[in-house]
């Protein structure tokens, strides 16, 4: 048998304007732990796509070697029968069902004709144990957090027998310690001979754990890196990923000017009916103009239902609270109002309520400021087209033109596209949820560069991260908020990451 | 060669859109042979076009309901409801025949707006609401016509508008001289647009089919409306029907594809979050698309009972189901966000050309509904195949 268990040879796939791989070569060795890692739209999920049958034998060229044999998956379940499970980056679970119905979905314990639910619990008991979650198999999914989730995630893949693990990032909605918990527990997987493929763009977490580390770029193989051999460091991988050196993530920004305080929240506290209980407890804040103000904070400090409950209340909590723009008392009872005043709040989870993803690039940038093109009531739709490219060559948006398909777009360009969509409602505020989340680390510095372009021209922007470095390295001042409550306020000088987590964590 | 490769290209790029006029240039073309040319008579495809009125209009509406995600199954007896009540205010109470349709299109929309709100504003699935409606107003169709049976309608007036013809000005060895110069007028108007388009995208430097695939393009279209318009010029000329439809089609797809009305329905139908986060009134979209659906139903209500010159205790049965695989064969997508007025309406004809080809060819009852399945799925499996592809 040879050394690696997995080799992809001169794979290529095109799209329509589009090829996402150009002859990658990608090789796996048995029980190692494979990073996969290149910015946005390079292809890596559409490699894996390819390795796991999504795209079937035929819809791409090149040879999948799987231990030892040349494999020609037309499904995904021709991949999973020989070992091969991926989790996608969006996780496909059943949110109305059980923990252990979901371990076991599509792949039922039977006795006889019918499911053996006690075999069914019993079994999943071993798999959650496996992956150290303390929890009962009878929960819903629903009701379990994102870092859970993901877990059970695992637990799903683990019970199909898996020889080789593909993770499409997995952390990336998670925070510090659930990302700490999911990283050991593939490290123990790889003792017990789980060979691993993990794509991240957090650099950090990919030296921690690669034995291996393979950097795609434009759909092309660009360098395979040995970590048990070589000492890496992220400026050898960013230079691989982005093609040219990046001296500081986070760009300085230099004279700054703040003016008058732009938005003002006071008292706000929310009610959400479903829940039935207090969401937000007494939050004030504001933020004035030219500057970026972060919120800190664990997942479910409230972050985001203080972005919803400022910008219109969509969700129908029972707000109440005073609201300030630009020293106006305001009431926004819909997010068009919020629109009207110029506050824009860029959505945490770009396609569940960020973007219509079988629209095209141009509608979904101009869908929240549609009015600006209408001539006596009619769309311009050249002036559509030419509005939307510009904002695709601003903010480097990678696709071969404004018509493409928003769902056909790499994560990161997908950001961007959200971006553009809100700087084309010229606010005055900018409500930013994790806007990086999930982005590499060229267009990272891309979209921290605009953000400083944005308030010297002076916008305000409000950005909400769970990422601590982040936060550190963007704002001119920090909040940090825990269970609905701000619980404080720290100016960048005094700001660090043991300060903010000691706050966000009491 | 560069020209055959633009050819090749616009089809392969437009397959989906050109599928649907194809399939009816397909079916048309087997009648045609079928009945020995019968098919294509003036008279034929005089009748087929104007017993096709009714379910288009309500066809129109059904896109946008299931481009937003809905389904709205009480519109089949809205329309036979509201047609009985017309039929009663000309008969019993002797309204003039205008007051009578307004009223019937007041009615319509009000049903449709209390549709709309029982679904945004109460929160009850849209199958579930017209469903209700769909019985509530079967019974009431039947509540209205039970003394009298059919009602018949002697206002001759009124009943043109589903039988007559728009008036000639000059009879030229039969043919309709007024509907060759309408025919003339949207030729040039067609032209005169296609060329403002083409000088307002090359003032913004974009890229524009090459010339001859531009004159090629012109040319067929035209040939097509000329086509049409000479067919219809041999018996009697545009119809009333045709006149509203065309006048109806061509406001909807107006403002679906110009207005911001029209991409807020589809931002709707596409992700009602990100829509709604996006500024948008998902509850005032809804309504408006149910409002318009009534009002629609309304219309197909006073175009059916035109035609019959009557109101019948089955007026309006599975028109809903009519005009609901009108839409699918014309390319909607029930995942929402997806569909085009013209797509539905050639949907409308599609199935039409059907009904009347296969009863010309004398093709029995039951086959015909095997065959309507069959197209219906074929459409949709076609639809699904090309949207993969082009995923
Ligand atoms: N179904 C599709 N149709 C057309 N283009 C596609 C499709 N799927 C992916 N692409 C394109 O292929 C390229 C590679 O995309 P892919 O999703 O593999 O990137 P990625 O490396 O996973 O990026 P990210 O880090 O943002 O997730 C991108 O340019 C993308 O726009
Ligand atoms: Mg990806």
């Amino acid at each position: 048998m040879s050394d690696y268990i997995l080799e992809m040879k001169n794979i290529t796939k095109t799209f329509p304007g589009v090829k996402a791989l150009d002859n990658v070569n990608f090789k796996v060795k048995r029980g190692e732990i494979h990073c996969l890692i290149g910015e946005n739209g390079s292809g890596k999920s559409t490699l894996m796509k390819v390795l796991s049958g999504v795209y079937s034998y035929g819809e791409y060229s090149g040879d999948i070697v799987f231990e030892g044999d040349v494999q020609k998956f037309s499904h995904i379940s021709d991949s999973e029968k020989v070992g091969i499970v991926t989790i996608y980056q969006e996780l496909a679970l059943i949110p109305e069902l059980t923990v252990y119905e979901n371990i076991f979905l599509g792949h039922e314990i039977k006795k006889g004709r019918f499911i053996d639910w006690e075999e069914t619990i019993v079994r999943a008991k071993e798999m959650l144990k496996k992956v150290r979650l303390n929890i009962n198999p009878s929960v819903k999914i629903k009701d379990l957090g994102v870092g859970m989730q993901q877990l059970v995630e695992i637990a799903k893949a683990l019970s199909k027998n898996v020889k080789l693990l593909i993770l499409d990032e997995p952390t990336a909605a998670l925070n510090e310690d659930d990302s700490e918990n999911l990283l050991k527990l593939i490290k123990e997987l790889k003792e017990h001979g789980v060979t691993c493929i993990l794509i991240s763009h957090k650099l950090k977490e990919v030296l921690e754990v690669a034995d291996s580390i393979t950097v795609l770029r434009d759909g092309k193989t660009i360098c395979s890196l040995d970590a048990t051999k070589d000492e890496i460091t992220e400026n050898i991988i960013i230079k691989n990923m982005v093609g040219r050196e990046i001296d500081d993530i986070y760009p300085k920004r230099n004279n700054k000017k703040f003016g008058e305080k732009v938005l003002e929240v006071k008292n706000l506290n929310a009610y959400d009916t479903n829940l039935g209980r207090e969401i937000l407890h007494d939050v004030s804040f504001n933020v004035r103009k030219g500057e970026i103000v972060g919120i800190a904070g664990l997942m479910g400090s409230g972050r985001t239902e203080l972005a919803l409950s400022i910008f219109g209340n969509s969700k129908g909590y029972r707000v109440n609270g005073e609201i300030f723009v630009n020293g106006e008392k305001k009431k926004f009872l819909k997010p068009k109002d919020a629109i009207k005043a110029g506050v824009a709040y860029v959505t945490e989870d770009r396609k569940g309520n960020g973007l219509i993803l079988i629209d095209d690039i141009k509608s979904n940038i101009t869908l929240a400021n549609l009015k600006s093109l209408c001539e006596k009531g009619f769309i311009n739709e050249n002036e559509e087209i030419k509005v939307a490219n510009e904002y695709k060559a601003s903010l480097k948006i990678k696709a071969p033109s404004v018509e493409q398909k928003v769902g056909n777009l790499s994560g990161g360009n997908q950001q961007k596209v959200s971006l553009g969509k809100w700087l084309f409602a010229r606010p005055y505020v900018l409500i930013l949820d994790e806007p990086t989340r999930g982005i590499d680390v060229g267009a990272k510095y891309e979209i921290y560069t605009l953000m400083n372009t944005l308030v010297k021209e002076g916008m305000s922007i409000v950005m909400i991260s769970s990422e601590l470095p982040e936060v550190l390295g963007m704002s001119d001042r920090v909040y940090v908020m825990s269970e609905g409550r701000i619980v404080g306020e720290l100016p960048i000088e005094e700001a660090t990451q043991e300060k903010i987590m000691e706050l966000a964590t009491n | 060669m560069d020209f055959l490769y633009e050819v090749k290209q616009l089809l392969k790029q437009n397959i989906r859109e050109y599928g649907m006029y194809i399939a009816l240039a397909v079916i048309m073309l087997i009648f045609t042979f079928g009945t020995g040319g019968l098919f294509i008579s003036s008279r034929n495809i005089s009748n087929l076009i104007n017993q096709t009125g009714y379910i288009a209009v309500l066809s129109v509406g059904m896109t946008l309901v299931i481009v937003i995600r809905h389904i709205d199954l009480s519109v089949g007896y809205v329309a036979g409801f509201l047609g009985a009540l017309i039929a009663i205010l000309l008969t019993k109470y002797a309204l003039p025949v205008p007051l009578v349709i307004l009223i019937a299109l007041a009615l319509g929309l009000l049903i449709g707006l209390f549709n709309g709100y029982l679904i945004s504003g109460v929160g009850i699935p849209a199958f579930v609401a017209t469903l209700a409606g769909m019985l509530a107003f079967r019974g009431a169709l039947l509540l209205a016509t039970e003394g009298t049976g059919t009602i018949i309608i002697p206002q001759k007036s009124f009943n043109a508008i589903g039988n007559g013809y728009i008036p000639d000005i000059a009879n030229i060895r039969g043919v309709h001289v007024l509907t060759i110069i309408i025919g003339t007028l949207a030729i040039l108007f067609y032209i005169y647009s296609e060329f403002k388009t083409r000088k307002n995208k090359l003032k913004y430097n974009f890229e524009v089919i090459s010339k001859q695939m531009f004159v090629l393009k012109l040319i067929f279209i035209s040939a097509i409306i000329a086509y049409v318009t000479w067919i219809l010029s041999g018996y009697n000329g545009l119809s009333w029907t045709v006149v509203i439809v065309i006048i109806v089609v061509a406001l909807y797809h107006v403002i679906t594809t110009k207005t911001s009305l029209g991409r807020h329905i589809y931002a709707v139908g596409g992700n009602p979050e990100a829509a709604k986060l996006s500024g948008i009134d998902v509850n005032k979209i809804t309504l408006i698309v149910f409002g318009s659906m009534g009002l629609l139903a309304a219309l197909s209500g006073i175009l059916y009972t035109a035609r019959l010159q009557s109101a019948t205790t089955t007026a309006g049965t599975l028109f809903e189901l009519d005009a609901i695989a009108a839409a699918y064969v014309g390319g909607v997508s029930a995942a929402g966000g997806v569909g085009k007025i013209t797509g539905s309406i050639v949907g409308a004809l599609v199935m039409a050309s059907l009904i009347n080809g296969m009863n010309l060819m004398g093709v029995g009852i039951s086959y015909q509904y095997i065959i309507r399945g069959a197209v219906l799925a074929a459409a949709v499996i076609f639809d699904v195949k090309t949207r993969n592809k082009s995923k």
